[in-house]
């Protein structure tokens, strides 16, 4: 306590120690072993022995895996087609108007997913609204619930907001005086948004992608309501072993392999990033 | 190029908004029908308020969120003070890496998980059921325990490292010294993960669809038994009324965000 060493936090390790045991505690037990759990469920049978047959079953499954990955990969594109020029116009409004519009955005992702998911049904359904207006100019009704169009619909309006808000937070940030810069040294509109917004604006675009493609590509109540049992995903698929068929093992190891794909494709995705890995919002 | 801005930004706000207003009209509609509006009525409403499954799921998601917010807020906090104090690099990044991983997992896999882990120990002990309010509850802390570790720390790395020892020097117990030096610091931290961690839990479906009991129903876990099976419009007059309370909060929040920034311009000058 009398002499005090030059480094950082001089008299740390009791109270540390003491400070870190219930959080560590905790993750041990609740993040961990729970993962360690759905690895051992993953290789072994009903009756607790070591097999491979979980692994190969994935196999069957190959198909559900490729549209899965095909539509999230859809769902991402568009709203990143949507959501970069919103955001950019967004970010060259007022600031009186910009929190306003920034509001506006947050205000629905705040509404729970299933309200969210389930408004389109009113809409897209036999008897809904698309149709309805059809069926008064006389054109046959349209069948739109599910089809793939109706579940990539979905995840694109359920995740737009997640793709705006990193993707405006950068470039809200992005200092005005170097588009005076590049208009002084001769840049045109398109040259301005090439060399300037474009590349000051990529770690919020990798961190919207990471935050639209993950949800979507697990997501199992948007392909259940709006693809009307007709397009399953690896969440549904999940989602029947564990809840319908009350098979733990199989769907522990769609679990493992979902989990696995996702941590490579964050992993590559950091790769391409500048930043430490935060989340930036 | 103003007005493309301008019209294209209108049309996403249009797409945004459009399929809940279209909910949100049917709530008032007489009939049961969601494509042909025959009349303006409340009776959904009274209908809503009078079904007692849904306001007890309204009570338990309230519940439920603030008792979890509460338990990972304080665990969180104690966390983020000791991980910002942790001398070996090496167990930092170990712990901020376990720390993310609730974050980065789709939601689904943390449900199934936890489930599996619930399951797993009532085996051991041979429960008849496994899951209850309490799996729910750790459920909802694990979750949003990385919300608030991650809102703490860097208000931690802010404040003085020689606050604690400062306090100390003047004679202050370090458990005083902490909370009378160190917590007022960073409690803009603590506060923005507590409601963090408070919303989170409100909103909160997949992961409580695997880790809930019978017992226990939250709002959104009700909504999906709701939507399972044809949706009578009692449901579009909940959801409006939720759309309703969040447009409210949002705007207090403006409000207030608008008012403190003013303050701190007016003491800055």
């Amino acid at each position: 306590m009398t002499e005090s060493v030059p480094k950082r936090h001089p008299r740390t390790t009791l109270g540390t120690v003491i400070l870190n045991a219930p959080y560590t505690l905790w993750a041990a037990v609740f993040i961990v072993v729970p993962l360690a759990i759905v690895a051992y469920y993953a290789f072994t049978d009903v009756n607790g022995a070591f097999t491979l047959e979980n692994i190969k079953a994935l196999g069957d499954y190959k198909e559900t895996f490729i549209i899965s990955i095909w539509y999230s990969l859809i769902a991402t594109a568009i709203t990143l087609i949507l959501a970069y020029p919103f955001a950019f116009f967004m970010s060259r409004a007022k600031v009186s108007r910009q929190k306003f519009m920034m509001m506006l955005v947050m205000l629905p992702m705040w509404m729970n997913l299933l309200i969210r998911t389930y408004s389109w049904m009113l809409i897209l359904e036999k008897n809904g609204i698309i149709n309805n207006l059809l069926g008064m100019v006389g054109i046959d009704e349209i069948k739109m619930i599910g089809t793939p169009g109706a579940v990539i619909l979905g995840m694109v309006y359920n995740y737009l907001p997640y793709m705006i808000l990193p993707i405006y937070t950068v470039m809200s940030k992005i200092d005005p005086s170097l588009y005076e810069a590049a208009e002084d040294l001769g840049c045109g509109t398109w040259q301005k948004l090439r060399r300037v917004v474009l590349p000051l604006s990529l770690p919020g675009v990798i961190s919207g992608i990471t935050m639209v493609f993950v949800p979507s590509i697990s997501t199992f109540y948007i392909s259940y309501k709006l693809g009307g049992g007709k397009v399953q995903l690896i969440g549904d698929a999940i989602e029947r072993q564990i809840q319908s068929a009350g098979n733990y093992n199989l769907g522990s190891s769609l679990s493992l392999i979902l989990m696995v794909f996702i941590l490579i494709s964050l992993a590559v995705m950091n790769k391409f990033s500048d930043n430490d890995g935060g989340i930036v919002v | 190029m103003k007005i493309i801005g301008k019209v294209f930004n209108f049309l996403i706000f249009l797409f945004l908004y459009a399929p809940l207003f279209v909910m949100m009209f049917f709530s008032f509609n007489k009939s049961k029908s969601t494509s042909v509006f025959t009349g303006f009525s409340l009776k959904w409403y009274e209908e809503m308020f009078s079904n007692r499954d849904t306001m007890e799921a309204l009570t338990n998601t309230l519940i439920l969120a603030l008792l979890s917010a509460v338990i990972a807020t304080i665990l969180g906090t104690l966390a983020a003070v000791g991980i910002y104090r942790m001398r070996s690099r090496w167990v930092r990044n170990v712990t901020m890496n376990v720390t993310n991983i609730p974050m980065m997992n789709p939601d689904i896999v943390t449900g199934v998980s936890l489930m599996l882990l619930f399951v797993f120990i009532g085996r051991l002990i041979g429960a008849s059921e496994s899951l209850n309010f309490f799996t729910l509850l750790i459920a909802h802390v694990t979750f949003n325990l990385p919300y608030v570790i991650l809102n703490v720390l860097p208000k931690l790395r802010q404040t003085d490292p020689h606050l604690m020892e400062a306090a100390e020097d003047l004679g202050c117990h370090p458990v005083r010294a902490f909370f009378e030096a160190v917590i007022p610091s960073i409690r803009p931290g603590i506060l923005s993960g507590f409601l963090m961690a408070f919303t989170l839990s409100i909103d909160d479906f997949v992961i409580s669809y695997y880790t809930n009991g019978s017992s226990f129903q939250t709002l959104p876990l009700k909504i999906y038994s709701m939507t399972k099976k044809k949706v009578k419009p009692d449901m579009y007059a909940l959801c409006t009324l939720i759309f309703v309370t969040i447009l409210i909060l949002l705007i207090i929040i403006n409000i207030a965000q608008a008012k403190s920034e003013k303050n701190s311009q007016d003491s800055e000058f």
